[in-house]
Parts: C-alpha cells; structure tokens; sequence
C-alpha cells in the first residue's frame, strides 16, 4: 500500500500545527459485511507515535471509536521549518506504517 | 544454536534493529481500561487511584446536536499548565474510554480529532496539569449512532 497516511503542517510564530488523515477502517466488531452479511472483526489503530525530527513528542493510544480514516491534529513549540515530522502507527493486528513530511 | 545466531546476526542489521525500537515505542496501549464497559471503570483503570478535580479551564469544542454519530470532530483545548495528557471518554459508548494523547512539554495544550458516538451521551475530557488530573464533561446530542 501506498503511504495512507496524509500529513500537513503549517508554522506561525513559532508554532507547528500538523494535520493528518491516516486511512484505516477502525472497524468496531459491530458492523456486517452488506454482501456476505458477516460480522466483520473489529480492526483499529491501537497506537500512534509523532516525532518531530528524531524526537517523541506525542503519543496516542485510541480505541475503535475513533471514526474511520483518522484526523488528528495538535501543535508544538521549537520547530523550524525544515525540520521533520513522522507519524507511525500499530494497529490491532499488528501492521504498522509510518509517514515523514519537512515543515514547510 | 544455529537459531541463537541467526538472532544475533538479525538483531545486528540496522533494519530490524530499528524494528524493535519503534516496538519499544509501542508497548503501552491499556487494554484493561480501554474494554472497561462504564466510565467509571474505565477511569478508576486508567488512573488508579488519582483524584480527578472538574475544571472550567478545559473546553471541549463539539457540535450540541450530532447528525452523523460515526464522524464527530471533536477538539480538546485548555488553559492549565503543563499539560502532559489529554483523554477522551464517551460516557455512554460501549467502552467509554475513546483515545488517550501524551503531550511532552513541546506540545500545546491542544487536540482534535474524530470520534464515533452512539447515543446521546456526556463527552468527558480528562487532562493531566502539573501531574493533577481535571475533567470537563458536555453533553452531545445524537440522531444517528456511530457504532454500526
């Protein structure tokens, strides 16, 4: 899979706001397959990691009633533009990903 | 042996090594309060034994009347210092408890995000100021649940 996780920063005075979309289905347990009508499993992010450069500055534990496809967003100090953001994710069976973008 | 240092030799590549750094990172998701079933549980599970003080210093930014219950955009603001953890309950949600955000000293106070709520329900903000912990709680209005 491509990257699915979409990452946008902006920076004023002094301040990074990072905007991310991460694609998964956060699937609950409690939905059915429309066609084999199945429940289908629950499948959730379970953690997320964001760094700016090499540094942890925020970690997120969700559960599934966070809506489908993601968005998470926050601020921090000390940036420069330049500097890099990344984003990692775990979810519940285990599969990770991670996405890095520059600050603009 | 022969599967002893076929470890070693992994553990010696850059790539996995990196592997079991980023597992380090990930270690500590609380399953205990994330399948407690009210919001009591879930809270007493997560912070064992912590006082928790209700404080006007928190907003919780969220429509009052929720059309779509499975998308709800949500955002966490405070005006305590020092803030190092922000959590998220829905009262009402089969597990209340939502999403748990760590912040190191670089973060603003600040959080938004999107959950699923699936009846007409208190959302509960939990935010952790200079190792105290406040709540504020609102209540949302919902026509169509967001739990499937």
């Amino acid at each position: 899979m491509a990257s699915g996780i979409r990452i946008r920063t902006s920076h004023r005075q002094g301040v990074t706001t990072v905007r991310a979309i991460i694609k998964h289905p956060m699937d609950t347990g409690y939905e059915r397959d429309p066609e084999t009508g199945f429940a289908i499993p629950m499948y959730y992010i379970e953690e997320l990691v964001c760094r700016h450069n090499d540094k942890v500055i925020m970690r997120c534990d969700w559960s599934r009633a966070v809506s489908k496809n993601p968005y998470l967003s926050f601020q921090f100090d000390g940036a420069v533009p330049g500097d890099m953001v990344s984003i990692s994710w775990r979810d519940s069976k285990g599969l990770r990903e991670s996405a890095r973008i520059a600050i603009k | 042996m022969q599967r002893r240092s076929l470890v070693k030799i992994l553990l010696a590549t850059p790539f996995v090594s990196s592997l079991f750094k980023s597992a380090a990172v990930f270690a500590n998701w609380n399953i205990e309060a994330f399948t407690k079933t009210s919001e009591k549980e879930a809270l007493e599970s997560f912070f064992p034994d912590r006082e928790i003080l209700e404080s006007d210093a928190i907003s919780i930014d969220v429509h009052d009347l929720i059309e779509n219950g499975a998308v709800v955009p949500v955002k966490i603001k405070t005006e305590l210092n020092a803030v190092s953890g922000i959590s998220l309950l829905v009262e009402r949600n089969p597990n209340p408890l939502i999403a748990h955000f760590d912040l190191s000293p670089e973060c603003r106070p600040f959080v938004a995000t999107r959950i699923k709520i699936g009846v007409p329900s208190d959302i509960i903000a939990v935010v952790e100021s200079e190792g105290k912990l406040y709540s504020r709680r609102k209540f949302v209005e919902v026509v169509e649940g967001g739990c499937g």
